[in-house]
């Protein structure tokens, strides 16, 4: 707020270079020669590491989690022999400053021998596509077919079967204001590698660069302070990191390296593109949806980053918030010659419920059921939670009818459908009304990687905090997680506040991530709406515990027995006798700097020093039934929109929005409407404005803001809020991760635009529709095309 | 530095302070605040002059310090979001922002709240479409805008957006 916050480009070690990469233009090609003479020779340069050099560094590729052909596919901290996408960093600089090693990075000379591009994800995993990894020998990197209940019975028994062609769920990210930064410092010295930067999942940052670079975990040290914005697209830049680590070797000094926009736009990350091909779906005549058929391909681009993890992740929402039983996903991870993509906000699930809500809507139109209705007859009842859902996982508690009908009358939906009957035909405008009901699966199971590959050691989750009273009775409280403006602090020292019975003012919470305060586990991090149920679960276990210690030497101070005893505003005192009371710093003495006073046993046991680590119930998930209960929260999302459609034009006015959120018990209500605020935001601006493409080269269409329409406060609406608290029964707190949002605001969207053209309209296909879109959409609604949509309805002959 | 560059000494008066400091002719301004004179509450978010992250008051103006010359500055009289808070109290605006929840990641604040300031010095009671209009080249990826409109609304004594009468509540269980 005053400017002083401490972010990434903030921050620098003495002595240090500046790092600047030099990345291909290409987005298939060899590598011919890379010749750096020419860089070397300016003035200011220290140091240019290239693909080959950063290879013979490394003692093995990074660790990768993909099974098969998969397991083939290497990536190093630079590229070796071939670039695979525009963007791809063939080199990297080191010199005394910003423009100097600009400079030199210009003065690189590499030669490429382009390759053939394959940018369409279906296209790719076909046998006769141009392949990028040669030794997996195939573009898919994983297949499998999630099969749950008899989807094919369904599909042969039911009244109807709507069947459409292809759906598709665009490529794009949250692009954080802020861009990807580190200051790496490789201490020959010590042999610690020192990391500063904004990666929101540090160890596991470690954990994939640690043996490449033969660095153990406990010689890295990873910390960063503020950062500005993340949303899944901070997880994965550990090459990036690696090749500073190996840049600050080979030059004898830290390397500070801070992205730029359009770097960042070709190279960091981006969110997992969808196709979704022969869907069917079996519906009975009353409206009951029994399920849903469909080939799943997605484009995960050229390097597999936390991938192929996306072919599992959706299946946490298998039948989204429907009843249906019978799901048949045929799944396939692709890779592309396109930026790799992170598990952008709302991963992987929020393309499967996107899919699914583009079919309850399409069920309605074309079967002239009412979209409001459809759903209530579909979605899992009150009554039902904890509800279990096909493939083993269990939605926790909420309640869909009511969030829907709430969400109806926010919006305004009664006096907004006679505004559109009234409007008819002819007027040049149109208005569509959408509902998008989704769900963010909180707090993963990560056994569930081992449906993905059955070898992998991973299962379960947790996170860490550390809670103490310092030398002179501060409390203070060091997270495990890396914060990104979800206020982790703030609510962290409301919930410590509260069982200290003090004000959280006077509690300290330190900013930001670091290693050394040993508050993390291998989870730790901030992703996957879990924060108040893993954080927070944390930050209660460490505070209870040093609540206990605190009581226990107030015992002994105060000669009382412990039950006697509470605490309150920073002292510990006798219940019926507040004049008998010692403060904190009185406490904190006792154990820091006057333990002979104490017994033995006391000071034996007691250290006011708290660590304790959440670890939510999880068990293995049978791998090869793909069932298992893969997620400990589900806070649910409705949101409903009024669209104003110009025929003219296409162009989309959003007239009303409104979101009803169910996130269990809100923590800091304040902190929650932010963040259903922030996802609406995006949801609405990736429906609208925001979109990767590449053309057939591989080059990237919008490398930079200027091409990349990032939602402005003139293209997001006033967003009306309203929710409902259904805690949930398997949290210490009953509250629900909330921060991804599930992509509500796509549901919605496409749905009103769907609502807008109209019975016999052309079918919302992409969940990306610009004005063009739209206006393609309204001109092919009044043609003879396909439509991509068929329904078949089974004789009812007489009995 | 290299060895064609060519360098200038300039005067900028900035919150107040005079400086007075050479720089190379291809310097951006940005980089003068945040480099030379340590002034990093001024950010960075892209390289188009798209996302208003570096904006600042420049001879009354408000203006996106990545899209002017550090030499070109020279002899202007400069408000950054450090001259805000006065004697480490927040100023009204800031207050706002604090109290509406206006920021989350907190990277584009400094150049909303130049943006606020600006807007509210050229109209003290905006509507809300004039507070949008006003904000139109800052992004945000975090809020939304729905709490930053608040905030700037609520210092100018304006109403709120819809939203505060559209909240509804309802506990389960």
């Amino acid at each position: 707020m005053q400017g002083e916050g401490s972010f990434i480009d903030d921050l620098g070690i003495h002595g240090q270079g500046y790092a600047w990469f030099v990345r291909s233009p290409y987005a298939h090609a060899r590598i011919v020669s890379v010749d750096v003479s020419a860089a070397m020779a300016l003035q200011g340069v220290y140091a240019v590491l290239t693909g080959d050099e950063a290879k013979e560094m490394c003692l093995v590729p990074f660790v990768q989690i993909a099974p098969g052909d998969g397991s083939r596919i290497e990536e190093w901290p630079l590229a070796v022999d071939k670039v695979r996408y525009q963007g791809d960093a063939v080199a990297v600089v080191l010199a005394d400053s910003r423009d100097t090693a600009r400079d030199a990075a210009e003065l690189v000379e590499v030669e490429y021998e382009p390759l053939t591009v394959v940018v369409d994800g279906v296209e790719a995993a076909e046998p006769t596509a141009s392949v990028l990894h040669e030794k997996a020998e195939t573009n898919v990197a994983w297949h499998g077919v999630f099969d749950y209940g008899d989807v094919d019975f369904a599909l042969e028994n039911a009244d109807h079967v709507v069947k459409i062609d292809r759906l598709h769920f665009h490529r794009f990210s949250s692009t954080p204001l802020e861009c990807n930064g580190a200051v790496v410092d490789w201490d020959k010295g010590s042999g610690v590698v020192d990391v500063k930067s904004n990666i929101q999942m540090p160890l596991f940052a470690a954990m994939v660069i640690g043996p490449a670079l033969g660095v153990p975990i406990n010689k890295f040290s990873f910390s960063s302070r503020d950062i500005g914005g993340a949303f899944g697209n901070k997880i994965a830049f550990y090459p990036q990191i690696a090749a500073l680590a190996l840049l600050s070797k080979k030059a004898g000094r830290p390397a500070k390296w801070t992205e730029y926009r359009t770097e960042h736009m070709l190279s960091s990350t981006h969110g997992n593109e969808r196709t979704f091909l022969d869907i069917e779906v079996p519906v009975m005549a009353d409206g009951t949806i029994l399920g849903v058929k469909a080939r799943a391909v997605d484009d995960v681009g050229a390097y597999l980053h936390y991938e192929p993890l996306g072919a599992v992740i959706w299946s946490q929402v298998t039948a989204g918030c429907y009843k249906f039983k019978n799901v048949q996903i045929d799944f396939t991870s692709v890779v592309t010659n396109k930026c790799p993509v992170a598990p952008n906000r709302g991963y992987s699930r929020m393309q499967h419920l996107w899919m699914l809500e583009r079919v309850i809507d399409i069920v309605a139109h074309e079967l002239d059921f009412d979209p409001v209705e459809l759903r209530k007859t579909n979605f899992v009842q009150p009554e039902d939670y904890p509800y279990l859902t096909p493939n083993g996982c269990v939605y926790d508690s909420g309640n869909l009818p009511l969030a829907l009908d709430m969400a109806l009358e926010l919006a305004d939906v009664d006096a907004w459908r006679r505004r559109q009957k009234e409007l008819g035909t002819g007027t040049g405008k149109r208005i569509g009304i959408g509902i998008g009901s989704t769900l963010d699966s909180g707090t993963n199971n990560f056994g569930q990687a081992r449906i993905m590959n059955p070898d992998l050691p991973f299962s379960g989750n947790g996170e860490a905090a550390f809670a103490k009273l310092d030398l002179y009775g501060e409390v203070n409280i060091n997270l495990g997680t890396t914060p990104q403006g979800q206020s982790h602090e703030t609510t962290s020292a409301q919930v410590a506040a509260d069982i200290l019975n003090m004000s959280p003012d006077d509690v300290t919470v330190t900013i930001g991530f670091d290693q050394a305060h040993n508050s993390f586990v291998g989870f730790s991090g901030t992703y996957a709406s879990q924060f108040a149920v893993t954080g927070l679960g944390a930050v209660m276990g460490a505070v209870a515990k040093l609540r206990d210690e605190i009581l226990e030497v107030g015992a002994f101070a105060l000669q009382a027995p412990k039950d006697d005893l509470e605490l309150r505003n920073g002292a510990c005192v006798v219940k019926d006798d507040p004049s008998r009371s010692i403060p904190f710093i009185g406490i904190a003495n006792l154990i820091y700097t006057n333990n002979a006073v104490l017994p033995r046993e006391l000071s034996a046991k007691i250290d006011l020093n708290c660590r304790y680590v959440y670890v939510p119930p999880f068990e293995v998930p049978d791998v090869e039934r793909k069932m298992g209960n893969l997620t400990l929260t589900y806070a649910i999302q409705i949101h409903v929109c009024v669209v104003e459609i110009d025929e003219e034009t296409g162009v989309v006015e959003i007239l009303s929005y409104a979101a009803i959120d169910d996130c269990g018990k809100r923590i800091n209500p304040q902190v929650v409407e932010g963040q259903v605020h922030g996802a609406a935001g995006l949801g609405i601006a990736a429906a609208l404005y925001e979109s990767f493409e590449y053309d057939e080269d591989g080059q990237l269409q919008e490398p930079s803001f200027y091409e990349y329409h990032a939602g402005t406060a003139m293209d997001i609406p006033d967003i009306r809020t309203g929710n409902i608290e259904s805690p949930s029964p398997f949290t210490p707190n009953g509250a629900k991760g909330m921060g991804e949002g599930g992509g509500a605001a796509l549901h919605t969207i496409c749905n009103a635009i769907q609502d807008a053209l109209g019975k016999d309209g052309a079918v919302v296909f992409d969940s990306h529709n610009t004005w063009e879109r739209v206006y393609e959409l309204l001109q092919s609604s009044q043609g003879s095309e396909p439509r991509g949509v068929r329904v078949i309805s089974r004789e009812v002959g007489p009995a | 530095m290299t060895e064609q560059g060519t360098t200038h000494v300039i005067e900028v008066t900035i919150n107040g302070q005079l400086y007075s400091r050479t720089v190379e002719a291809r310097q951006l301004l940005v980089h003068f605040l945040r480099d030379t004179l340590d002034l990093t509450g001024t950010h960075i978010g892209c390289d188009t002059g798209s996302c208003g992250a570096c904006s600042i008051i420049l001879n009354g103006k408000l203006v996106k310090s990545c899209m002017m010359l550090a030499p070109q500055a020279d002899g202007a009289v400069i408000e950054t979001v450090e001259g805000l808070a006065q004697n480490g109290e927040l100023n009204p605006l800031q207050e706002s922002f604090s109290r509406n929840h206006g920021l989350q990641c907190g990277y584009c604040t400094p150049g909303m709240l130049m943006a606020g300031t600006y807007l509210l010095r050229e109209n003290s009671n905006p509507t809300e479409e004039e507070v949008r209009r006003g904000i139109k080249g800052n992004i945000c990826r975090c809020t939304g805008y729905v709490n930053i409109v608040q905030s700037i609304m609520d210092v100018a004594g304006g109403h709120g957006p819809e939203q505060a009468e559209g909240m509804v509540g309802e506990e389960q269980r």
